[in-house]
C-alpha cells in the first residue's frame, strides 16, 4: 500500500518500474447451502488500489442450472479461469451427453487450480449448487486447489469479516443454549444481504451492489440489491 | 560459496516461504519463477508512453479521446502521434502506455483485418470480438512475463448498442459506461461519472462536450499531457476520428497557485 | 507425349533424354482439364473472369470459388486443381503478410510473383514432391498502373496484357487478341471478359458453369474485389446477348 500512497501523492523518489503479473481487484463472494437450495452471492465492484474500475461487474458465474461459481481476486485470472471452465463444461457435455454435476465441477476446478500451482490463478473460488442427491452444497477453494465441502463460506476481500458472522448466525458458534433450527431460503437470503451491507461499511473493496443467486431444483433465480457506492 | 557463508552467520528462519496473510505462495528458487524472472527483464518497463484515454457512452453511441503526446519519461518527445486507431466502421481502439507495443499490436490487427477481408465472407472484427481478442493477447503475454505495456479502451457499436471496454497489460478487463485509464481515472473519471448520473440520457453533442471538457482539464492537471488531442465518435452510422483539436486554455489564475517552490 | 512409359516420367527430379521434365508437363495437362480462367489488363486496371464448371446440380451455388483476394490490392484467378490453388493462395497471402510486417507497405505484385513462382518452381526439382497443377493469374493496380502475371506449373511467370489458362485457353487468347485492351477501361473490359467466358464455354462437353468476375483498378480505389452485382448482371446479359446474336448469324450462314 506504501507504493500506492507514494504514487498517489507524488512523493516518490527515483523508482524502478517492476512488472507484476498480478493485481488485486477486490470483491467478496459468499455461498450458503440449505437443505434443498444454495445461495451464492457477490458484490459487483471492481477496484484496483484506491480506484473503482466498475460498479457493475458481478463475480458470480452461472455454470449450469444446478451450479453457480463465485470467483474473485485478480480479475485477469478470474476472466481466464471462468472462460476455461466454460470451455471444459461444453467439452464434457458434448462427450458425455449430460451436464457436469456440481461435485464433478468442484473436483475439476481443484485440478485446474493445482495445475497452475507454481504460477497460480490468484483467485478465490466458492461453488454453490445442488448435489446429486438434490441437497444444497457449497465447495470452497484456496487459490492453488485445496478444497472441501462445507455448509457456508465467504471468500475474497471481506471474507475475514463475513466468515465469523456466518459462523455465529448459521453455524450457531459461540452461542450458549441456542436452538439449532434448519436454515430457510428466505432467512439465508436476508442474512446474505445483511452481512454484505456490514462488509460494505468497513471494506473499501466491497460495495456498489450485490448479486444474489438462489439455486434450487427449479434452476437459478437472480436478484440484485444496492450497497453503498462510496 | 557466498550462500554457504551466510548460512553459517545467519541461520535460516524456522518458517519461510510461507505466504503473507492474504498473500500468495512464492518459492524463490522454484524453476517456474526463476526462469521467468530473467524473461521479465525483456520488457520490464515502458519507453515512449502515452497518457490517459477517455471513453464515454451516450444515447446511441460512444466517444473516446486521447491526446497526441508520446512522452519519453518526463520529456515531451513526440508531439503529434495518434493514439486512436480505427479498426472498421463500428470499432475504434484507444491506447495508453508503451507506444512501440501499440504500433506492434496495430500492425498485427491490420493484418488480421486484411485476412478477414480476403476471405470475403462478410465477417470481420466487431467491438466485442476485438475486445475479447485483446483481452486474451494481453493476458497471454503477461503470463509469459513479456507483457505488452498498454491499456486499451475499445469503443464501438454492435447489436444496436454502444460498447465500451477496458483491458490492461495483465488482462484485467471490464465494460463500463464511462472509462478512463491512467491519470484520467483520478481526474476525469469522477467528473464523467457525476455528469452521467445527472444526465442519464446524454446525447452525442453533450457527451462530446463533456469529454472535451475533461481533456482540457487533464491538460491543466496532468504533467504528461498535451493540449492537442483526437477524439472518435462511433454510432450506428459509422466511426470517425476527429481532430487534432487544440483547445483554448486560460492560465490567468495560475499565479494564485503558489507555495510549492 | 511420345515418351510416356519410358520411365522418365515418374519423378520431377529427372530429365528425359530429350530434355523434358514429364511431371511438369503432366501438371500442365491438369491445368488444361480445368474450366477457363482469364485476366485482362486494361488502361486503368485488371479484370479477371472464371468459367467455373459445375459438375453436379447438387452443389451449392457459389461454392468453391476460383477468384481470390491475396491482399487488399492483389487478386488471383486460378485454373487447375482447386486444392493446389488454395494452397498457392495461402502461400501468396503469407508472402503478402510477411512483406507488410517487414516493410510496413503493401507488397509489389512483381515481388510477390517472383516469390510465388520460386515456390512453384521448387516443387519441380525434387522427387519427393509433385508440381502444382495450377495456372495462377495474378493482377493488381498500383501507382505505376495495372499489372498482370500468369504463373505456370513449371514456375515460369510472364507479364501479360491478357492471358488465359484452362481448357479453352487458346480460344480465349484469340478472343482477347481481337480487343484493343490497352485503350480499354475495366468497365468496358468486364463485359468483354464475361463475353469471352461465355464464347469459349463448350456447352456440348461441359453443361453447367458459373461465371465469376472480379476486378482491381482506379474505380475500385486500388482494391481487388468481386464485380458488384448490378455490373455483373449487366456484363452477363451482354455476354448472353452477344452469344445469341452470333448463334443467329451462324444459322443464317447455314
Amino acid at each position: 500500500m506504501d507504493s500506492q500512497m507514494n504514487e498517489l501523492y507524488g512523493n516518490n523518489g527515483p523508482k524502478q518500474v517492476h512488472f507484476s503479473p498480478y493485481a488485486f481487484n477486490g470483491g467478496t463472494v459468499l455461498a450458503v447451502a440449505g437443505e434443498d437450495f444454495a445461495v451464492v452471492a457477490s458484490d459487483t465492484r471492481l477496484s484496483e488500489g484506491f480506484s473503482i474500475h466498475s460498479r457493475d461487474t458481478p463475480k458470480t458465474y452461472k455454470l449450469s442450472d444446478k451450479t453457480v461459481l463465485g470467483s474473485c481476486g485478480f480479475h485477469g485470472d478470474v476472466l481466464t479461469l471462468t472462460k476455461v471452465i466454460g470451455a471444459r463444461l461444453k467439452m464434457f457435455e458434448h462427450s458425455h451427453n449430460k451436464k457436469m454435476s456440481t461435485s464433478s465441477i468442484a473436483a475439476m476446478l481443484s485440478t485446474m487450480l493445482y495445475y497452475k500451482r507454481f504460477f497460480p490463478y490468484y483467485v478465490y473460488n466458492i461453488i454453490g449448487g445442488i448435489d446429486d442427491e438434490g441437497k444444497g452444497c457449497v465447495y470452497s477453494f484456496d487459490p492453488v486447489g485445496s478444497y472441501e465441502r462445507e455448509a457456508y463460506r465467504a471468500g475474497g476481500s471481506a471474507s475475514s469479516m463475513l466468515q465469523p458472522l456466518l459462523d455465529n448466525q448459521i453455524g450457531f458458534k459461540n452461542q450458549e443454549g441456542a436452538t439449532v433450527v434448519p436454515l430457510s431460503k428466505e432467512k439465508a437470503v436476508a442474512l446474505v444481504k445483511d452481512v454484505f451491507i456490514s462488509a460494505a461499511e468497513r471494506d473499501i473493496y466491497t460495495g456498489d451492489a450485490i448479486i444474489v443467486q438462489v439455486v434450487t431444483k427449479d434452476g437459478v433465480k437472480t436478484e440484485q440489491f444496492p450497497l453503498r457506492k462510496d | 560459496m557466498e550462500a554457504g557463508m551466510s548460512c553459517l552467520t545467519n541461520p535460516p528462519p524456522f518458517w519461510k516461504n510461507g505466504p503473507q496473510p492474504g498473500g500468495i505462495y512464492n518459492f524463490p528458487n522454484s524453476s517456474a519463477t526463476h526462469s521467468n524472472t530473467s524473461e521479465s527483464q525483456r520488457s520490464a518497463y515502458p519507453i515512449v508512453t502515452g497518457t490517459s484515454v477517455l471513453g464515454l457512452k451516450f444515447n446511441g453511441g460512444v466517444v473516446i479521446a486521447a491526446d497526441m503526446l508520446g512522452s519519453y519519461g518526463s520529456l515531451a518527445r513526440f508531439r503529434n502521434i495518434s493514439r486512436l486507431s480505427k479498426i472498421n466502421d463500428s470499432t475504434v481502439i484507444g491506447c495508453g502506455g508503451d507506444y512501440a507495443d501499440f504500433q506492434f499490436l496495430s500492425s498485427v490487427i491490420e493484418q488480421r483485418v486484411i485476412d478477414e477481408e480476403c476471405l470475403n465472407d462478410g465477417f470481420g472484427f466487431t467491438p466485442k470480438s476485438m475486445f475479447s481478442w485483446l483481452t486474451r493477447v494481453l493476458y497471454n503475454r503477461r503470463s509469459k512475463f513479456n507483457p505488452l505495456w498498454n491499456v486499451y479502451v475499445v469503443a464501438g457499436y454492435q447489436d444496436e448498442q454502444p460498447f465500451l471496454g477496458y483491458v490492461d497489460k495483465i488482462g484485467v478487463a471490464y465494460e463500463a459506461p464511462a472509462i478512463s485509464s491512467g491519470f484520467g481515472s483520478h481526474i476525469a473519471l469522477p467528473i464523467l461519472r457525476e455528469e452521467m448520473e445527472k444526465n442519464t440520457n446524454m446525447n452525442e453533442n453533450e457527451a462530446i462536450a463533456l469529454v472535451q471538457r475533461c481533456m482540457k482539464l487533464l491538460y491543466y492537471r496532468d504533467a504528461r499531457s498535451l493540449n492537442k488531442y483526437q477524439y472518435a465518435v462511433i454510432t450506428k452510422t459509422g466511426a470517425a476520428i476527429h481532430g487534432p483539436v487544440v483547445p483554448e486554455t486560460n492560465w490567468e489564475i495560475a499565479h494564485l497557485i503558489q507555495g510549492y517552490e | 507425349m511420345s515418351s510416356i512409359g519410358t520411365g522418365y516420367d515418374l519423378s520431377a527430379s529427372q530429365f528425359s533424354p530429350d530434355g523434358r521434365v514429364f511431371q511438369v508437363e503432366y501438371a500442365q495437362k491438369a491445368v488444361e482439364n480445368s474450366g477457363t480462367a482469364i485476366g485482362i489488363r486494361g488502361k486503368d486496371g485488371v479484370v479477371f473472369g472464371v468459367e467455373k464448371l459445375v459438375t453436379s446440380k447438387l452443389y451449392e451455388v457459389g461454392a468453391n470459388k476460383r477468384l481470390f483476394n491475396i491482399d487488399r490490392h492483389i487478386g488471383a484467378a486460378t485454373a487447375g486443381l482447386l486444392a493446389d490453388s488454395r494452397h498457392l493462395v495461402e502461400i501468396s497471402r503469407e508472402e503478402a503478410s510477411n512483406y507488410r510486417s517487414t516493410y510496413g507497405a503493401s507488397i509489389p505484385l512483381k515481388y510477390l510473383v517472383d516469390r510465388v513462382s520460386m515456390y512453384v518452381h521448387a516443387h519441380t526439382l525434387y522427387s519427393s514432391v509433385r508440381p502444382f497443377g495450377v495456372g495462377m493469374i495474378l493482377g493488381a493496380h498500383s501507382a505505376e498502373g495495372p499489372e498482370l502475371y500468369l504463373i505456370d506449373p513449371s514456375g515460369v511467370a510472364w507479364g501479360y496484357h491478357g492471358c488465359a489458362a484452362g481448357k479453352a485457353k487458346q480460344n480465349a487468347k484469340t478472343e482477347i487478341e481481337k480487343l484493343k485492351v490497352k485503350d480499354m477501361t475495366i468497365k468496358e473490359l468486364v463485359k468483354e471478359v464475361a463475353k469471352i467466358i461465355y464464347v469459349v464455354h463448350d456447352e456440348v462437353k461441359d453443361k453447367a458453369f458459373e461465371l465469376e468476375l472480379s476486378w482491381v483498378g482506379e474505380i475500385t480505389g486500388g482494391k481487388h474485389e468481386l464485380v458488384p452485382k448490378d455490373i455483373f448482371v449487366e456484363a452477363e446479359k451482354y455476354a448472353k446477348e452477344a452469344l445469341e446474336e452470333s448463334d443467329e448469324s451462324d444459322e443464317e450462314e447455314l
